[in-house]
């Protein structure tokens, strides 16, 4: 009896050898997935609070047109992405983002720390023509987003009370006001108020780095 | 396979169209479904789920018939998948344009288009897992761990991954949030490459690979050894995705460590793979099969040495968020998945319609044109990825930025247009591959008709 006997049996097996694959495939994200649901919980950073009505609907058509396929929102602990994006990201400062928008590609420059830096002016006109702005820019244009209305679908309430039900502490008052705040406002009005939103947490020591 | 051919040259021509997008930003015509973002993600989901998935399941019930000596376990179940998968793809991408876009990359669907996957997936298992239930040998071939591998755990990938509440038929917010989702959803991203485009496709070298050689696998204990250690190892290189992001550091080094153990498993194979191929040299002159499935197997080789490379926390320093790990991933697609598919359907075409190849030459003229392409293509991107890496951290001497952010991206130019002309070219061959094919086809029905012309006539070309 040797080791290739022992696997003649899973070989010759097909429930072995499909019970083998899903252990043996199984052991590697549990160990660095569980911890992070059951042990390590990120509490939110003082100044991490959820997004508003209009930052939310931006945040989702942020998501619609891809812009995370260019642009990061995670600034590294290196010493020269500090000092081009000032401080470094915080776990914290994530907590509210469902899902995730870190991105891998920094085709365009990170946005994570954009916020206040522009006007909503220059963001407006960047939008709708970057290259007005940025002579040498090879961003897409997005015309349509002043075209439409932020909340066409009349679902903001709904978008609030899912993530409400997920954990994040919105009121049932600002949940049922959430239609009336975004009324008459544009798709580029929210997508504005979302990069705005984006900014440093002056409550994290930077010291600290990443986590 | 004629679906996933279809979905390769969409899939590739999106692919090049967003190169071109790079170039020139205007040319989407500031039309939202030719919009940057909607159509990378069209790209990705196009040449993974459309043409790598459709070819995966079809070699799979192909050689698990072949190998298990037994017809499928229902057929009827199996052109099920076949079909609702091309159905599936095709609304997952027409949603995709529409701007149903769930945000993780390489998850993008929308939960109703998930769901679809889960169930498609499932019946996948059903029909291959019934098969080897009824086989007539009682060994199972090395294929079909991998096979059986990818249905597995990409079901698992899949399910916990795409795990969300749905708010409206297009929108749904992921269960897991900030870090947490950033580990759940690499985990998903690493193995999708893992299972899928790693494992799943050596399922079909370890086919494919020794049956056209005619040799068997050089080393059974080797190839026991690589499919296990692949399989444990591979799981836990996820986080490499995320060095120096805000996740616990002890999850950035197992990630890393782990990544760099893969290289061993990875390379067994390809050793096991490289030594089977050396027992029939001489067939690598003739056979173009051959030749697509052993260029294939030296991507193979590069890529998956390139990317524990990249995994190293000092390298990644330079190499995360540049062109360098897109050149990593094409040096994969391109040069691993895409020929060894190629390679494969070089072997099935003339098999399944009982007939020869049409032209040789074509083939030929194809097999130079994607390796210039691959290699194009990756040249470029590593120029592009290291000047940005490196460009982006350079300090003066004051401790200032030398260069704006702005100034260098202006600087990618270059290498993008490189980018659009290696794009075309890998296009261009695999345009020829299936002109080739078109001809091999019709020109059996009249060699079939012309029963006194001789054996050569699929070659002479023919009025179809």
């Amino acid at each position: 009896m040797n080791a290739i006997d022992i696997h003649r049996k899973l070989e010759e097996n097909a429930g072995l050898l499909i019970f083998g694959i899903l252990f043996v495939s199984a052991i590697g994200g549990l160990v660095q997935i569980l911890p992070s649901i059951f042990q390590e919980t990120v509490e939110p950073t003082a100044e991490t609070r959820p997004y508003t009505a209009a930052e939310l609907l931006g945040r989702d058509i942020y998501i619609r047109e891809g812009c995370s396929t260019c642009h990061s929102q995670q600034v590294r602990p290196l010493l020269a992405e500090v000092i081009r994006y000032e401080a470094p990201a915080h776990a914290g400062e994530s907590v509210y983002d469902r899902p995730f928008l870190w991105g891998s590609k920094r085709t365009g420059p990170d946005l994570s720390r954009v916020g206040e830096k522009y006007t909503d002016e220059w963001q407006r006109i960047h939008l709708v023509n970057p290259r007005a702005v940025v002579p040498k820019s090879i961003m897409p244009a997005y015309p349509w987003l002043e075209r439409r209305k932020a909340n066409s679908g009349n679902d903001v309430h709904l978008r609030m009370k899912a993530l409400q039900r997920l954990g994040h502490p919105y009121t049932d008052e600002e949940i049922t006001r959430a239609a009336a705040d975004v009324a008459g406002m544009t798709e580029l009005d929210a997508i504005v108020a979302y990069l705005q939103s984006l900014k440093i947490d002056t409550s994290v020591d930077p010291s600290e780095g990443g986590h | 396979m004629i679906f996933s051919l279809i979905w390769s040259i969409l899939g590739m021509a999106a692919g090049v169209y967003i190169a071109l997008e790079l170039v020139i930003p205007t040319i989407d015509f500031g039309q939202e479904w030719l919009s940057y973002g909607r159509l990378r993600t069209l790209h990705t989901n196009a040449v993974i789920f459309g043409f790598g998935v459709t070819a995966l399941m079809g070699t799979a019930f192909y050689s698990v018939q072949r190998t298990c000596h037994v017809e499928l376990f229902s057929p009827r179940l199996a052109w099920f998948c076949i079909i609702a998968w091309q159905f599936t793809v095709l609304a997952g991408g027409i949603s995709l344009l529409a701007g149903w876009n769930a945000g993780k990359e390489y998850a993008e669907l929308e939960w109703p288009i998930d769901i679809l996957i889960a169930v498609i997936w499932v019946c996948f298992g059903v029909v291959f897992f019934g098969t080897i239930a009824k086989r007539k040998v009682k060994p199972i071939y090395v294929s079909n761990w991998f096979y059986g591998a990818l249905i597995i755990v990409i079901a698992m990938l899949h399910i916990v991954n795409s795990l969300a509440i749905p708010v409206t038929i297009s929108k749904s917010y992921s269960l897991f949030a900030g870090a947490q989702d950033a580990v759940v959803q690499w985990w998903y991203g690493h193995n999708a490459v893992g299972f899928l485009l790693t494992g799943g496709f050596l399922g079909m070298l370890y086919y494919f690979l020794p049956k056209q050689a005619d040799r068997p696998i050089w080393s059974y204990r080797l190839s026991i050894i690589a499919f296990w250690a692949f399989t444990y190892s591979y799981i836990w290189a996820g986080p490499h995705h995320l060095h120096y992001n805000a996740i616990p550091d002890w999850v950035q080094t197992l990630g890393m460590v782990m990544s760099i153990i893969l290289l061993a498993p990875s390379w067994a194979t390809m050793v096991n793979a490289v030594m089977t191929v050396s027992g029939a040299p001489q067939k690598l002159k003739t056979d173009h099969s051959l030749k697509f499935i052993v260029l294939a197997l030296a991507f193979y080789g590069l890529a998956t040495f390139e990317g524990p490379m990249m995994a190293i926390k000092s390298v990644n320093a330079v190499s995360h968020f540049t062109d360098w790990t897109v050149g990593h991933v094409h040096s994969g697609a391109l040069g691993w998945n895409a020929l060894i598919t190629f390679g494969t359907f070089y072997f099935l075409v003339p098999r399944l319609f009982n007939t020869q190849l049409y032209s040789k030459r074509l083939a030929d003229i194809h097999f130079w044109l994607a390796i210039s392409g691959t290699m194009l293509y990756v040249l470029s991107m590593w120029g592009a990825g290291i000047s940005q890496g490196l460009l982006w951290l350079a300090l003066g001497d004051l401790g200032e930025l030398s260069y704006g952010f702005r100034e260098i991206m202006a600087s990618m130019q270059p290498y993008y247009i490189l980018r659009v002309i290696a794009g075309l070219v890998f296009l261009s061959g695999a345009v020829i591959m299936i002109y080739n094919f078109f001809r091999t086809i019709a020109g059996r029905k009249t060699a079939t008709v012309q029963i006194p012309a001789p054996s050569t006539a699929p070659q002479q070309p023919v009025t179809a």
